[in-house]
């Protein structure tokens, strides 16, 4: 079996904010990460992959990611954490992609790779738009299952999964090939291991451009996407109100002051 | 495609410089240049610039004439015959955007048995409800609904198009927009439309530290999923005036490759905490598991949901889906008491739109309270035993 993971480089920390005097970002410890759901999709896709060589199936991890060159640093961590191989998509032509762009770049990976099973988190914590994963299935012909907290039984040709809606759990059997957007309870990742370290090490990450791909340049970047961004700014400073001291009984006399306005008890 | 300064207008004032997240300007001679194998066309610096210095042209034509797209649609997502929450938010905010364009508002339903849930909706400030009835889409599947929203839209041409940011709007309003080769903007709160159509959805990115505007310029429709608790609800008439149409159904775009073979009701939280109205929610300041138990206390007192910081779901305290923040969920509910929770940024960014948060913790200190309308310096635990008693205390003497 072949399983493919997608994940994004996104910035350590998402405290930035837009200085008010000139309008501008202002960011602070910006070493990258990979998107923290991204981890769980992997570490999903290695425990699948113990589990089908368990079973007697020959299986692989590979992740691909689209960015730019300094992704390789990425990939090269997911290494550390469990995959055998990892590519990135890496063109000019890629820049300035949205959503669809996105997910029709990055099914061209997966389809290169020949993925059974694709796993790819929930969101991505700088965009958090959810939408990369489902647009892939559409480019990419598979089938999905959003917001999956639990892998319960897989074979190469189906699986059944738990996913985790507002009200509660939907289990469903699904058909291969799929695409997983996970949830954090899912699993707990793992920490790296030393042979997975020196793995990464001499690993070879390939790049794969637009032309490499076969892709369509006037699908691919700021081109190929239908929405733009007009302007960024920053939302309403909310600035913190009158802070109370004293007793427990009257601070919740206080506090239950405050909550009978708004709401009946 | 190409993003470039104009020599004549930049001063060198660096702003861009500053915000350039890919660090891809540079100052030569006071004037910005862009380092084009590095720019991601993120658009910061077209914001940053006060001075309109820098602009990015895209050489693409609209696809097909934008003018034959024509009304506004909303996606009435429903459960078993009940209208999600979000869905009378979206055809209140659907109205106004159909009034300014002078056009026609819809909902679209997709389910099974769907005719009284059609009478109640055309209740509603709408002109025409779609009821689209087929056994096959009794619970929501991707692939089918996928298909028959994408057949619709392309039969029936709405310049936009709506939807919740719930789990079912997120999981296909995405395949959709990709069927359709059109842009979808995720979990917007703020929606305007300019007079020549053209849709600006502003959404948080950066877990809410950052606002976008975002527009779909080339493609109809624009399509939106909308987050819950933002927009005001749109009120329900005593009479039905709006027209219900009936759609033929086609069986060939049922086919789908998932089963649903069961549903696990969340016995732990009832209440969903997304539709919640008042969030009681808990971190690690409350010091032991079993003190969630007041928590949950009050929070039925209060008619409300508990949440939970990511500190207090990762050390077992309370289960995932109470998870409120970056990692966990988004809520905006009208009352939020954070008890005994630091408030980290990664928290901020899962409650800060809240429309009243109250804070209790001990350490006056804390950056909760930075973000809170009232902040209680105190053991988070012993005053909601306070609360828990004067509610009950009161409703003894007012029977």
């Amino acid at each position: 079996m072949k399983i493919v993971v997608c994940i994004k480089q996104v910035p350590g920390t998402t405290n930035v904010r837009i200085d008010p005097e000139t309008n501008t970002l202002v960011r602070q410890g910006v070493e990258s990460q990979i998107n923290p759901f991204d981890l769980y999709a992997l570490e999903e896709a290695v425990r699948v992959k113990e589990r089908m060589i368990a079973a007697g199936v020959d299986t692989t991890v590979t992740v691909i990611s689209m960015g730019p060159p300094q992704v390789e640093e990425a990939l090269r961590e997911t290494i550390t954490l469990g995959a055998d191989d990892a590519a990135l998509l890496c063109d000019r032509g890629f820049a300035g992609s949205d959503t669809w762009a996105t997910s029709y770049a990055l099914a061209a990976g997966i389809k290169k790779v020949g993925a059974d099973l694709v796993f790819c988190g929930m969101q991505a914590i700088d965009g958090d738009t959810a939408q990369t994963g489902p647009g892939i299935t559409c480019h990419a012909d598979y089938s999905l299952a959003t917001y999956v907290s639990k892998v319960e039984e897989i074979d190469e040709k189906r699986a059944r999964v738990w996913r985790l809606l507002e009200e509660g759990y939907e289990v469903i059997e699904i058909a291969l090939p799929a695409l997983f957007t996970v949830v954090k309870e899912i699993n707990e990742p793992r920490t790296p291991s030393l042979r997975g370290k020196m793995k990464a090490k001499s690993a070879k990450i390939p790049i794969w451009t637009v032309e490499a791909m076969g892709l369509d340049l006037e699908k691919c970047g700021l081109k190929g996407s239908p929405t733009q961004v007009v302007k960024v700014f920053s939302p309403e400073h909310r600035a913190g109100g009158a802070i109370h001291e004293g007793e427990a009984h009257e601070l919740a006399a206080k506090a239950l002051e405050v909550i009978r306005e708004r709401c009946t008890c | 495609m190409a993003i470039k300064v104009i020599t004549d207008t930049c001063i060198g004032c660096k702003a861009c410089v500053r915000s350039c997240p890919a660090n891809a300007i540079s100052m030569d001679e006071k004037l910005a240049v862009i380092d084009l194998n590095l720019c991601t066309y993120c658009g910061s610096c077209v914001s940053a610039c006060k001075f309109a210095a820098i602009v990015i042209e895209i050489d693409k034509q609209a696809q097909g004439d934008l003018a034959d797209y024509h009304g506004i649609w909303v996606f009435g997502e429903q459960n078993d015959g009940e209208l999600a929450g979000v869905v009378p938010e979206l055809i209140g905010e659907g109205r106004k955007l159909a009034d300014k364009r002078g056009c026609e508002l819809s909902v679209v339903v997709l389910g099974e048995n769907l005719a009284q849930l059609g009478e109640e909706l055309a209740k509603y400030p709408v002109d025409k409800v779609y009821l689209y009835d087929h056994h096959e889409l009794a619970r929501f599947r991707p692939e089918p609904y996928t298909r028959v929203l994408a057949q619709l839209v392309r039969k029936h041409k709405p310049e936009v198009v709506l939807a919740g940011a719930t789990t079912t709007g997120r999981s296909f309003l995405a395949k959709v927009a990709t069927e359709l080769y059109t842009g979808l903007t995720a979990d917007c709160t703020g929606l305007e439309i300019a007079e020549d159509g053209l849709l600006l959805q502003t959404r948080p990115a950066f877990g809410g530290n950052i606002m976008a505007t975002i527009q779909c310029p080339y493609t109809r429709p624009q399509m939106s999923t909308v987050r819950h608790k933002v927009m005001q609800s749109a009120e329900k008439s005593e009479t039905a005036t709006a027209e219900i149409i009936n759609v033929p159904a086609d069986d060939s775009l049922m086919k789908s490759k998932i089963d649903i073979k069961d549903f696990i009701a969340d016995l732990e939280s009832k209440v969903n905490i997304v539709d919640a109205d008042v969030i009681v929610s808990g971190g690690r300041g409350l010091g032991a598991a079993e003190n969630f138990a007041y928590l949950k206390e009050l929070a039925d007192l209060l008619d409300g949901a508990v949440g939970a910081s990511r500190a207090a779901v990762d050390s077992g305290m309370m289960p995932y889906p109470h998870q409120v923040g970056q990692t966990g969920k988004t809520v905006c509910p009208k009352l939020y008491i954070a008890c005994g929770i630091s408030g980290a940024v990664q928290h901020l960014a899962g409650m800060q739109s809240s429309d009243c948060i109250i804070a209790i913790n001990k350490d006056p200190n804390a950056p909760i309270f930075s973000v809170a309308d009232f902040g209680f310096v105190g053991d988070a635990v012993e005053v909601v035993k306070e609360i828990i008693k004067q509610v009950k205390a009161g409703r003894n003497i007012g029977g």
